[in-house]
């Protein structure tokens, strides 16, 4: 028998039906790898030890009288944005300080309902706004995976989802849920050598997921394998009159799709993302990628998304003009923090002041700005016109290909110290992610190969609105072509 | 467009964010990098192009929900949280001399 924490989501539901190990010893594990690791990774914000034991317990019994559910005893980690009833919820962030949610998410009420085990609350950049997860009030984490040449050196998992990825890649999680607003799930999966998914919008339901930019945001897993990302995003999944823009329809089986295979299928590859600068392997990995497709029996097609270029700027129109919105409710009256001054207003500023850090606040004021009087039409307007030309090269793409396949990310993790310089840096990061945001589609990150450094480097797989199962079935593919089977510098 | 020092401590005003004045220029300076990087989404013809509003991939209008009552009568749970309160209200400083 494997160890626990090696073992994936789909081995262990296996193992678990053989009784070759219990909940509560699956939890066990984790929680101890937990206690070792986390000191040092700072994956988890929050730890519910005690209530991971305990429902554990629950779910070896349910299994005992053959009630187990579809995911039960599943040991999962719940990133810091969904709202759990009863478990402190930070959102990254101080303006949060104290905050008990009285309700629990749709998406992590839908794990649980399926029998999954949190072990606890994973930190993120706040308010997911970042690509380094260095935007926490609640520190950085670590990349359990380091360069071959400086092993010293420490290296950012990526973000917004950084606890997400770091703690599932280190085997501190099975796997972990996720949100993606820009590429918050696949740049932090491709970063540290996991797969991880953001479905079409409206897919999973935004209810009771503090909100960053409501037109952008969508939940989703991330876990070891394509197989765990289709097992996880079927019990997240689902319609939810809470939320306006979930979607009314019904939840394919992911799982059959990942092993269906692409024979005959058309992958579009997109001439625009071919960008200036691109690593030389990363531009390998994505040929690499193609090969193997074309050798499963897919038809390479070249496609043009021609407003490519212009997604990142559009993003940091939209997102920030919606953050600056959703951002409002935090006041200081409510729940969270408070500041006291001298009148309403004063205590209003000096709170949000001392509540959001830097990121948060120059996003709330560049959106501020673009929505104020006078700034309206020549950036949110236009924004949202650029944002509807580039959905609309994606459904010109779909009249010819099924699915498109680009890199994940423009570089390997960087280190900590790296791409401070300014914010636009670091917001090329999300280059060939966003433009999946824009459009409402799913994408996946599926780990591909490593880089002359040892560090992982992903590919990513955008299909139709809807059309997850595609997604799978390609991803499914450049996972059993890739062989991806290295492991980081800290693992438990 | 590029922002002064004035229109920044506007801004911050309509977003209720307390600016001390050392932290102006920083701000300034960092917001006219990423404005001035936007910028270039002026280059692209829209002309007659519908604005996309919403996420829909395929631009679905909002569902509506009947206007019926549906949640309500939590006052401890919705206070919960509050800073501060009076009794089944959250207070604040005086608002009304």
């Amino acid at each position: 028998m494997m160890r626990p924490t090696d073992l994936t989501i789909a081995q262990a539901l296996d193992a678990l039906d053989r009784r070759e190990v219990s909940a509560v010893e699956l939890a066990t594990a984790f929680l101890d790898a937990i206690e070792r690791l986390n000191p040092r990774l700072n994956a988890y914000i929050t730890v519910t030890a005690e209530q991971a034991l305990e429902t554990a317990k629950a779910s070896d019994a349910r299994r005992a009288k053959g009630e187990a559910g579809k995911l039960d005893g599943i040991p999962l980690g719940i990133k810091d944005l969904f709202c759990t009833e009863g478990t402190r919820t930070t959102a990254g962030s101080n303006i949060l300080d104290g905050f008990v949610p009285p309700y629990e998410s749709t998406v992590s009420a839908n794990l649980k309902r399926d029998g999954a085990v949190f072990l606890g609350k994973l930190n993120l950049d706040e308010f997911a706004m970042g690509s380094s997860n260095q935007t926490s009030a609640f520190g950085p984490v670590e990349n359990p995976w380091s360069r071959a040449n400086d092993p010293a050196k420490r290296l950012v998992p990526g973000g917004s989802s950084g606890g997400s990825a770091a703690a599932v890649a280190a085997r501190l999680a099975m796997g972990a849920t996720a949100t993606d607003t820009g590429g918050s799930i696949r740049q932090p999966a491709a970063f540290c050598g996991i797969a991880g998914i953001k479905p079409t919008y409206g897919r999973c339901s935004r209810w009771g997921i503090v909100a960053f930019a409501s037109s952008l945001d969508q939940a989703g897993p991330v876990a070891r394998t394509v197989e765990d990302n289709a097992i996880l995003l079927a019990s997240m999944a689902g319609f939810d009159p809470r939320d306006s823009t979930s979607a009314d329809l019904p939840v394919p089986d992911f799982r059959a799709a990942v092993g269906r295979g692409v024979k005959g299928l058309r992958i579009g590859v997109p001439e625009e993302y071919r960008i200036p600068g691109m690593a030389p392997e990363i531009e390998a990995l994505w040929q690499q990628g193609l090969d193997w497709l074309r050798a499963e029996g897919a038809e390479i097609v070249p496609i043009s998304l021609p407003h490519t270029k212009y997604a990142l700027p559009t993003y940091y129109v939209v997102a920030p003009a919606e953050a600056s919105s959703n951002l409002a409710r935090y006041d200081g009256v409510r729940y969270g923090l408070r500041e006291d001054g001298r009148d309403l207003k004063d205590l209003y500023e000096r709170t949000r002041a001392r509540g959001f850090g830097a990121e948060v606040r120059r996003r709330v004021m560049i959106g501020t700005y673009v929505l104020s009087a006078g700034y309206y039409d020549a950036y949110y307007l236009k924004a949202q016109k650029v944002r509807a030309l580039i959905r609309r090269d994606f459904e010109q793409a779909w009249e010819k290909v099924d699915a498109i396949v680009t890199p994940a990310t423009p570089s390997a993790a960087f280190a900590m110290d790296e791409k401070q310089d300014d914010p636009v840096t670091m917001y090329l990061n999300d280059v060939f992610t966003v433009t999946a945001n824009l459009a409402g589609l799913p994408g996946l990150a599926v780990p591909a190969g490593l880089d002359a450094q040892g560090l992982p480097l992903g590919l990513q797989v955008i299909g139709r609105a809807f059309d997850e199962e595609t997604v799978f079935a390609v991803g499914g593919a450049i996972e059993r072509a890739a062989g991806f089977a290295a492991k980081p510098g800290i693992m438990a | 467009m590029s922002l002064d020092a004035a229109t920044v401590r506007r801004v911050a005003n309509l977003a209720r964010l307390r600016l001390e004045d050392q932290e102006v220029g920083k701000l300034q300076a960092e917001l006219n990098g990423i404005l001035g990087w936007i910028e270039q989404l002026q280059q692209v013809d829209t002309d007659g192009v519908e604005p996309m509003a919403g996420g829909s991939p395929g631009g679905a209008a909002l569902r509506w929900r009947g206007d019926a009552v549906t949640d309500g009568g939590q006052a401890a749970k919705v206070l919960a949280n509050a800073p501060d309160r009076a009794g089944d209200w959250f207070a604040v400083p005086k608002v009304v001399e």
